[in-house]
This record gives C-alpha cells, structure tokens and sequence, in this order.
C-alpha cells in the first residue's frame, strides 16, 4: 500500500551571504513515519527545519505539506497550515513571563472556542502525559532543563498536530533524561499517530525513535537509510561521524 | 607611518559606525511602517495593552515622583536669587509653573521613561528572540508583531503623558515646598499665582508631545529587541542601545515640536 507523504521538500537551497548551507535539498517524509535528520553542527540541520515552518524563506525549491507548497502561502494560508504542526525548539522555547499553564493555554486562547474547563481538562491531560501535573503554575525559571523540554513537548502537542517537527529534543540532557524525552517523543507519536522529524546528534535517542534516517553534509542529504543501515555502513564518512557520536554517548554515560 | 595607519583604521570605524547607523534608521522606518500597516488588523489584544499599560505605570511611577518632586524643588531654588535679583519674586510661582509645564515635566518625565522602559522593553524582547520564544510564537500561528510590539507601542504612547501629568503636580508641591523654606508664601497666594500665570494653552502642547515621547520609546525599545542577534551579548546591546537612541530622538523630537508649537500657537 502506498503510503502518502505528510513532508515533500523538493530541491531546496539555502545561503546566508556566500555561505550555502542547504544546496538543492530534496526529502519525503511518510505519514506516521519519524525521520531522524543527522549531521555535523552548522551543516544546515535546524535551517531546514525552520524552512519547512517557513521561520526562514528558502531561496529556492519548493515545500509541501500535505500536498500544499507552504512557500507560496499567504500570512493566513500558512498560519493555517502552522495549526496543524508542533514545533519542539532546542530550549524549548516556553514563554518566560507566563506560568505553565498559560504557556499550554496560549495557542489554544487564540485558534480555538474551548471553554475554560475543556481548556483546563485539555491542560491536565497534556501535562499528564509528560508526566509534569505538580508543575501546572510553576514559572519556567522553576523547572529544570528536562522539564522544560517536557513542558515544551506539552505545548507543542497540546493542539494534537499532524506533524512535528523537533531540533535537538535531548541536547543537554542527561543520558537517563535524554532516554526518557526519546521514549516520550515515541510513546506521544504512536498515540497521537504523528509524523515527526527529529533532527538531532544523539544516537540513543535515534535508536529509539527513527524510523529511517538521512544525514546532512555540505548542504546535500549524503545518505539515508535506517539507523543500522547508516551506523554499519563501510562509508569512511559514516564510520567517522558515528564513532564520534558512540564516543560522545560513552563519555556522556560515563560522566552520570 | 604608524600616525596615518591609526588614522585610516579610525576613519574606517567611523564609517563603519555611520553606516550602521543610517542602517539602524532604516529598518526603524520599515518597522515603524509595519507597526502602521498592522494597528488596524484584529485581535487587538486589549488586555495585553491594559497589562502593560498597568505595567509600565506602575514600574516607573516611583522614580518619576521622586524626580518631579526634586525638580520642581530645586528649580524654585535657583530662580528664586534671580527673580529678587529683577525684584520679581513675586512672578516666581508662575515663571516656576510655565517652565515645569511646557518643557521641564515632559521632557525629564519621557527621559526617565525612556532609561526605564525602553531598556527594559529591549532586553525582554531581545531575550524573547534569542531564545527563540518569538519564533515558538510565530510558528504556534500568532502573529508576535501584534501581540508583542503593538501592545508594548500602545502602552507607552498612552501611559507617558498620563505620567507627565502626575509629575507636573508633583513638581508643583516640590516647588511650593521650596518656596515655603525660602520666601514666606501663603499657599493660596502661590496657587492664584500658578493659576493666573499658567494657562491650559501651555499644558496642552507639553501633554500633546509626550504622545510622541512614548511612541518613540516604544518604538525604538520594542525594534532594538526584535531584532536583537548575538545571543546574551546582543541581548545587553539592545537594552543600552535602545536608551541612548531613544533619548536622543526624545531631545531631537523635543526641538522640532517646540518650534512647531510655536508656530501653530504663537501666542501661547
């Protein structure tokens, strides 16, 4: 059976100056499918996230979600589309001068014209799932790094988007951190049946989540293929930037 | 050899820093433009702009009293040796009132303001951006132009004169204060005074213009945040470079609107 594509990214290139740093990059995301986007820091990683969210306006090349190129969209088409799509930034990105509860509260106030007790039931399922309750009106200088990205997950998913898109959902995280978001991430996609795109450089997260994954480089998709595909690849590429990242994973294990 | 390569490296600083600041002038224009084309597209989000207003009010209201109290204080100090110098000292109350109405009250209040709030507005906003909570918002479908810059423009434009009001009768109690300990006033004669000298043809020009004092402060604040980059360094860049830039245009404004005043009104 054919599987339809959630994410079609057809020829894009992007450059900031003289420096290219996505160059005629194409990639298909399936429906319910977790794409792990990996590659080396400044390798173009977060800019083709932020493409498909249209944060950035690519120079060239076409973007479809769900059959509808995001770049040719109006101010309200897109925001429509943005409806529909969570977004995980790197350090979650929760609103400083609200509480918790306001943080989960702001999209739905302006998209939607739920009463304040299915807001409030919608609120305490949400954070129920990330397993946060007690943290309801907590400010978020009050929680630690991995709360933060439990809490940000909540308001990402709090509208139960189709896609979502996350940018190093575990950096900075502890191993043992760092599993739980990844098993969360995989727990929330199954029962909210998503399509993800991770990018990340954490193998263990990778290994728990990806579905198949590609790696950037020079600003073109070098290789894809699943997890075990790439990490026992013969490529002197692959086998270097994978030994580095199981050296990273092993001190990082070793320091807990 | 050494004295003319020094002088080329400061004159290509110098042009460096002119360039960013007609840069820095242009893109204030293209927001300030946005900010037009966006006011009178809904939501308008009142209650953020009653937030702020209530704010901003509240943050600077300390500091702005114990500024017009001293002022008026010290100005009716330093005229009054003047005034029984011209054997005027009878005028002092009213010389007193026209100066803290048409200039004193709202230029020093829009000055303090814009040490407060602008700074203040700058840092928050640039802090919003670099950790990206401006791009969580964009991306949750909210237009964060309205919900953060316009709310914050409003507020500002809206509070300053109602601040410059209060600090004007502040001014005038510190004044009053200062004539009691050097000339021996009755408070009724020093209220006749002020009020057959100060006309409301001088209190509307000073109030008017501290609508343009706020929108600059929130203008200028809200645009350094916005487009803050550079991480925490960019960050501290915003909130100074925000206070300096619109204090400056306060002083600039300030000139420009006297003359047009007195043009409009020349017999105020």
């Amino acid at each position: 059976m054919d599987m339809k594509n959630v994410v079609d990214i057809v020829g894009v290139s992007k450059a900031f100056g003289s420096h290219v740093v996505l160059d005629n990059v194409s990639l298909k995301v399936e429906e319910g499918e977790n794409m792990i986007v990996f590659g080396q820091s400044g390798t173009g990683k977060s800019v083709l996230l932020k493409c498909i969210v249209r944060l950035l306006e690519p120079d060239s090349g076409r973007i479809f979600i769900e059959d509808t190129n995001v770049l040719t969209l109006g101010v309200k088409e897109l925001n429509n589309v943005r409806k529909n799509l969570g977004f995980l930034f790197q350090g979650a990105a929760l609103y400083d001068s609200m509480t918790v509860r306001e943080n989960l509260e702001f999209p739905l106030i302006r998209h939607y014209n739920f009463t304040h007790l299915e807001r409030e039931e919608k609120i305490k399922s949400v954070l129920e799932k990330v397993s946060l309750e007690e943290a309801i009106d907590k400010m978020p200088s009050e929680l630690s790094g991995g709360m933060k990205k439990r809490i940000g997950l909540a308001r990402s998913i709090i509208a139960e988007p189709k896609l979502m898109l996350y940018d190093e959902p575990t950096t900075g995280l502890d191993p043992i951190t760092s599993k739980e978001i990844s098993s969360l991430i995989l727990e929330l996609q199954k029962s909210l049946k998503m399509t993800s795109i991770v990018v990340t450089h954490d193998l263990l997260c990778a290994e728990i989540i990806a579905d198949r994954a590609i790696v950037l480089n020079e600003g073109i998709v070098q290789h894809e293929g699943t997890i075990t595909e790439l990490t026992t690849s013969k490529d002197p590429f692959l086998r270097n930037f994978f030994s580095h990242e199981i050296i990273e994973e092993q001190n990082r294990s070793s320091n807990v | 050899m050494k004295n003319s390569k020094s002088t080329i490296v400061k004159q290509n600083s110098m042009e460096k820093r002119l360039t960013e600041f007609f840069i820095m002038l242009a893109g204030l224009w293209q927001f300030q433009w946005q900010f037009l084309k966006q006011i009178f597209i809904p939501p308008f989000e009142i209650d953020q702009i009653r937030k702020h207003m209530d704010e901003l009010g509240i943050k600077t209201l300390p500091i702005v009293s114990v500024t017009g109290f001293i002022i008026g204080l010290v100005i009716t100090m330093q005229m009054q040796p003047v005034m029984v110098r011209f054997g005027a000292e009878a005028f002092l109350p009213g010389a007193v009132g026209i100066s803290i109405v048409r200039e004193l009250a709202p230029v020093i209040t829009a000055l303090i303001f814009a040490g407060r709030v602008s700074s203040g507005i700058g840092a928050e906003l640039g802090s919003m951006r670099v950790t990206e909570q401006i791009d969580a918002m964009e991306v949750s479908a909210v237009n964060p132009f309205k919900y953060l810059v316009i709310t914050r423009v409003f507020a500002t434009t809206f509070i300053l004169p109602i601040l410059t009001v209060y600090v004007i009768f502040i001014a005038f109690l510190g004044s009053y204060i200062a004539v009691v300990l050097v000339q021996n006033m009755s408070y009724s004669y020093y209220v006749d005074s002020v009020i057959s000298s100060v006309e409301f043809g001088d209190a509307i020009p000073g109030v008017l213009k501290t609508f343009v004092f706020g929108f600059i402060v929130g203008i200028v604040g809200t645009y350094k945040g916005y487009t803050a980059t550079n991480g925490t360094e960019g960050v501290g860049k915003a909130a100074t470079t925000a206070v300096v830039v619109s204090s400056l245009m306060i002083l600039i404004f300030d000139m420009v609107l006297v003359k047009v005043t007195l043009w409009l009104w020349p017999t105020v």
